[in-house]
């Protein structure tokens, strides 16, 4: 449900990209996010259609990147995806990791006319 | 033409933040940030904790809840300035609703501000407020596998308190276990196990919240 806050910042943010750039119209929106954030594309589809009325968004396509949840072994410096239920090293079994990637929240490029 | 952007969407309310957090600076007020599942123990570790605090430090709460003010009236009673947001239907807090509440507080005379944010595991992990300390409250009912359905909020927490210890005996619930798991990705994580309704504990977590304050 965090995605009406999110979806209208990522409008926002569109918005005075494109305006900067002079453009008239947004095409396509590419966005990144980590699959850590729990936010979820059909719902960001959804808030997206009914906020981008009569903006210079409006209609435009949203292409998402989903970035796994992966962490890396603070002890074998290897990386691998998280685990749903395990968070030990699969490799060494240490279980010292750091997340590295899966927070990601943002927009990539903007397509315009 | 494409524009390459790469830029944070939370960007907006990371700059409220900000702005909050050299309010609170410039004021010399700690802030907690106070997050945990509905029905966790919020409301209660904030009234167990300003009672420990009495005489000891000023403190100063935000109550944030979807409607309703009555955990702001159970802690009014206890004689501490409180300011109630009701979201209305926003399932945490951000930056800007907490930067509206504040100036209904006298943060000149408040040295720590408890912010109790909205019931959820999810999305309060997301916006930041300007606050010094993420502390989690996480209940023995709730599950020592709550880290691996929530790991964001795990992974984002300062302190983690387990609360409901004196509900252990009947339940399956392996402190260390749950501690262990945190730690895994969360090197720096405080863990205070304690109870809200025996007291047990919670010495321990406001001494350690005074030396932070103080420090």
């Amino acid at each position: 449900m965090h995605e009406l806050s999110i979806t209208q910042s990522m409008l926002d943010l569109v918005l005075e990209q494109a305006q900067k750039a002079g453009a008239k119209e947004v095409g396509k929106i590419n966005l990144v996010l980590g699959e850590m954030t729990w936010v979820v594309d059909r719902s960001v589809r959804f808030y997206f259609d009914f906020l981008s009325k009569g903006t210079a968004a409006e209609g435009a396509t949203l292409s998402f990147k989903v970035v796994p949840t992966t962490a890396r072994c603070r002890n074998c410096a290897k990386e691998f995806k998280l685990g749903e239920f395990d968070w030990t090293c699969p490799h060494c079994k240490g279980n010292n990791i750091e997340i590295v990637g899966g927070k990601e929240l943002f927009v990539e490029s903007i397509e315009v006319e | 033409m494409e524009i390459k952007i790469v830029k944070d969407i939370m960007g907006a309310n990371e700059q409220i933040a900000r702005e909050n957090r050299q309010l609170f600076d410039r004021n010399k007020v700690f802030v907690v940030n106070v997050m945990a599942s509905p029905g966790a123990g919020k409301t209660s570790l904030i009234l167990e904790t300003i009672k420990r605090l009495k005489g000891k430090v000023e403190v100063g709460v935000v109550e944030g809840d979807i409607s309703s003010s009555l955990d702001a009236e159970a802690i009014g009673k206890e004689g501490v300035p409180v300011v109630q947001i009701n979201t209305g239907g926003e399932c945490h807090l951000d930056a800007n609703m907490t930067s509206t509440a504040l100036g209904s507080l006298p943060l000149g005379n408040i040295r720590l501000l408890l912010i109790e944010n909205v019931g959820n595991l999810v999305c309060p992990a997301e916006f930041n407020l300007g606050e010094d300390l993420r502390v989690l409250v996480s209940s023995t009912p709730e599950g020592d596998d709550k880290p691996f359905k929530y790991p964001l909020m795990f992974h984002e927490a300062d302190v983690v308190l387990v609360n409901k210890i004196d509900l252990l005996p009947y339940l399956k619930f392996d402190v260390d276990t749950f501690a262990n798991t945190i730690r895994g990705i969360n090197q720096k994580v405080k863990v205070f196990p304690l109870s809200c309704t025996t007291g047990e504990g919670v010495d321990r977590w406001v001494d350690w919240l005074l030396s932070q304050v103080k420090g």
